[in-house]
């Protein structure tokens, strides 16, 4: 028998393979069904209605127009003609920039929370009440008190990333074992030095535990984020094609979404294995 | 080698009228032990023996400095100690090992807050030197999971006597390990506690461990309100072996004498209070076949027989 991994493999390239025939199925133009659209939209739209094909497009066409993304990633024809690449880079990069400062906000700030018993009390019901707001709740909000669509968006992940790593941090600093603590204070070490070389390596996993959730928000707000606010990133893309009525282009900017998704967070677990210790 | 009691200093440590309480559940207050004193010379071994509850861990964080003590103080060397210090190292009950850090790591960690300013090298050579010690040359880049329980608690043994601490504080070092791992650590440690004359209060709620290692054996009553009955001295001789130590002569009349306590006088000792008892001078026993039995004095301990009190 073959080991598991390889088994797993060929299943899942079964089932792959399962799910693009029947999609072709379902696409592919029957005798007896009639015309797919109706031939009076069709022809105000420019599309030939011969042979009643389908409005939605086929395995071989998402794969034919992924191709064509993929070809050119990175022209830039004007606003609303920008390649594939460059629209997944916008989306990147605001996520990146407010993801960012959420880390450089939420760690040291979850760090003094965590040490101290006092702050995490006061501070757990602002917390708890901010936590659950949907981040395009503060859409109206940023966009009033910032004045600009872009950095609007990079607030809304910021605002969005922020919670689960707080809330991670604090409590894995709260969580550190009193026995470490100990150790360090049986040492004699300095404040400074038991928080670099106790307190954070000890929670570093939680941490990274809040960093990972917290990418995973972040990848999914920005889509969101940029139908509302437009111009440039692979949200504003899926919804353009949407409005030029190219469900293929809007299934291929969809793949990808998930693609990059999990690239982010197959990072953060990399990153997660390297700092978790073994007990 | 000589006496270590008699070269120096009989109150290198002394535990002055300490008392550990907690707020109790209904107001006022649950007092686990008060008015505790007692002397340990520098290069004694002294275990401290009694039932759980009686606070003997507790005593042990407030000689670590890791606790403070409702009342009274604890003078080390001359000084009275507020708060932990690299001078008293702990082994914890639990090995306490960074598991993020490799062996040397652990080690290193305690040799460089020791002596901030000593270099790597410095600092790697003098790990080593440690992890040599206690047997575990070969697995220096080891992390404590990919040891065994024993393995990890001879890490925590090199850690602490890496700082070169003045007093060597253990709790339970040895409850967690299987009895094979527990005698061969207990003979290393009596072997390089007895070439370094390293003074050591460690506590153990096992009669044979007390009697093999200890000098003298502290006697907790049952908590709360504990207190210390008895502090026998040890009779077996200093060149002992933990294979031959149940033929020396007085083995039995000690181990006999620390198991009643245990099983019996632990629990009433309160109520029959020896006359002339003094918290501040717990009676010192001796058992045993020397010295001979003198007139009694005032403060004999009724029981056993041959026990002999003194000051």
């Amino acid at each position: 028998m073959k080991s598991l991994g390889v088994r797993a493999g060929l299943l899942s390239v079964l089932m792959f393979v399962a799910f693009c025939a029947l999609w072709q199925i379902a696409v592919t133009p029957s005798a007896s069904s009639g015309p797919a659209l109706d031939p009076e939209y069709a022809k105000l739209m420019g599309i030939a209605t011969e042979g009643a094909k389908s409005a939605m497009p086929g395995p071989l066409d998402v794969a034919g127009k992924l191709w064509d993304n993929l070809k050119r990633p990175f022209y830039d024809n004007g606003p609303n003609d920008k390649g594939l690449g460059l629209q997944l880079l916008y989306s990147i990069g605001r996520v990146f920039i407010g993801y960012g400062l959420a880390v450089l906000v939420a760690v040291p700030i979850g760090f003094l929370i965590g040490m101290s018993p006092l702050a995490y009390r006061a501070l757990d019901p602002f917390i708890q009440v901010l936590k659950p707001i949907s981040p395009l709740a503060w859409m109206p909000l940023a966009l009033y008190t910032i004045k600009d669509s872009s950095l609007s968006a990079i607030f809304v992940i910021f605002i969005c990333s922020v919670w689960p790593m707080l809330i991670n941090t604090a409590f894995g600093v709260g969580a550190v074992r009193k026995e470490w603590l100990n150790v360090a204070r049986t040492l004699e070490v300095g404040p400074w030095r038991r928080a670099f070389t106790v307190i954070l390596p000890a929670a570093a996993p939680t941490i990274l535990t809040g960093m990972r959730i917290s990418i995973g928000i972040a990848w999914l707000v920005i889509v969101a984020a940029e139908m509302l606010v437009g111009g440039t990133g692979i949200g504003y893309f899926v919804w353009n094609e949407w409005n030029n009525l190219s469900i293929a282009n809007v299934i291929v900017g969809i793949l990808l979404i998930g693609v990059v998704g999990m690239a982010l967070d197959l990072i953060l677990a990399r990153l997660q294995k390297r700092v978790t210790f073994p007990e | 080698m000589a006496n270590p009691r008699t070269e120096s200093d009989p109150k290198f440590i002394s535990i002055e009228g300490i008392a550990r309480r907690y707020p109790a559940a209904g107001g006022g207050s649950t007092t686990i032990f008060e008015d505790l004193w007692l002397p340990v010379a520098r290069g004694e071994f002294v275990c401290i023996i009694g039932h759980s509850g009686c606070g003997k861990t507790s005593v042990l964080n407030i000689l670590a400095g890791l606790e403070e003590p409702s009342d009274g103080v604890v003078v080390v060397d001359g000084q009275a100690i507020s708060g932990p210090s690299l001078d008293r190292a702990v082994i914890f009950q639990g090995h306490a090992l960074l598991p993020w850090k490799s062996v040397i790591g652990n080690v290193g960690y305690a040799v460089s807050s020791r002596w901030r300013k000593a270099g790597r090298a410095e600092v790697e050579a003098r790990a080593r030197r440690f992890i040599d010690l206690v047997g575990l040359k070969g697995n220096e880049l080891k992390r404590p999971a990919e040891l065994s329980g024993g393995m990890r608690q001879r890490v925590g043994i090199a850690r602490a006597l890496s700082i070169e601490p003045k007093i060597l504080l253990m709790d339970e070092p040895f409850s967690a390990l299987d009895a094979l791992t527990r005698g061969t650590l207990q003979d290393e440690v009596r072997r390089i506690c007895k070439s370094t004359g390293q003074t050591v209060v460690m506590i153990t709620h096992d009669v044979d461990e007390a009697i093999y290692l200890a000098d003298k054996i502290v006697l907790m009553t049952n908590g709360p309100e504990a207190m210390i009955a008895e502090v026998v001295e040890n009779p077996l001789p200093m060149e002992r072996a933990r294979d031959s130590i149940h033929r020396e002569e007085d083995y039995y009349a000690v181990r006999n004498h620390l198991v009643d306590f245990l099983v019996s006088r632990s629990r009433t000792f309160k109520t029959e209070m020896p006359a002339g008892y003094d918290r501040r001078h717990p009676p010192v026993v001796r058992l045993g076949r020397q010295p001979k039995p003198e007139p009694a004095p005032a403060n004999t301990i009724p029981f056993p027989a041959i026990a002999h009190a003194r000051d």
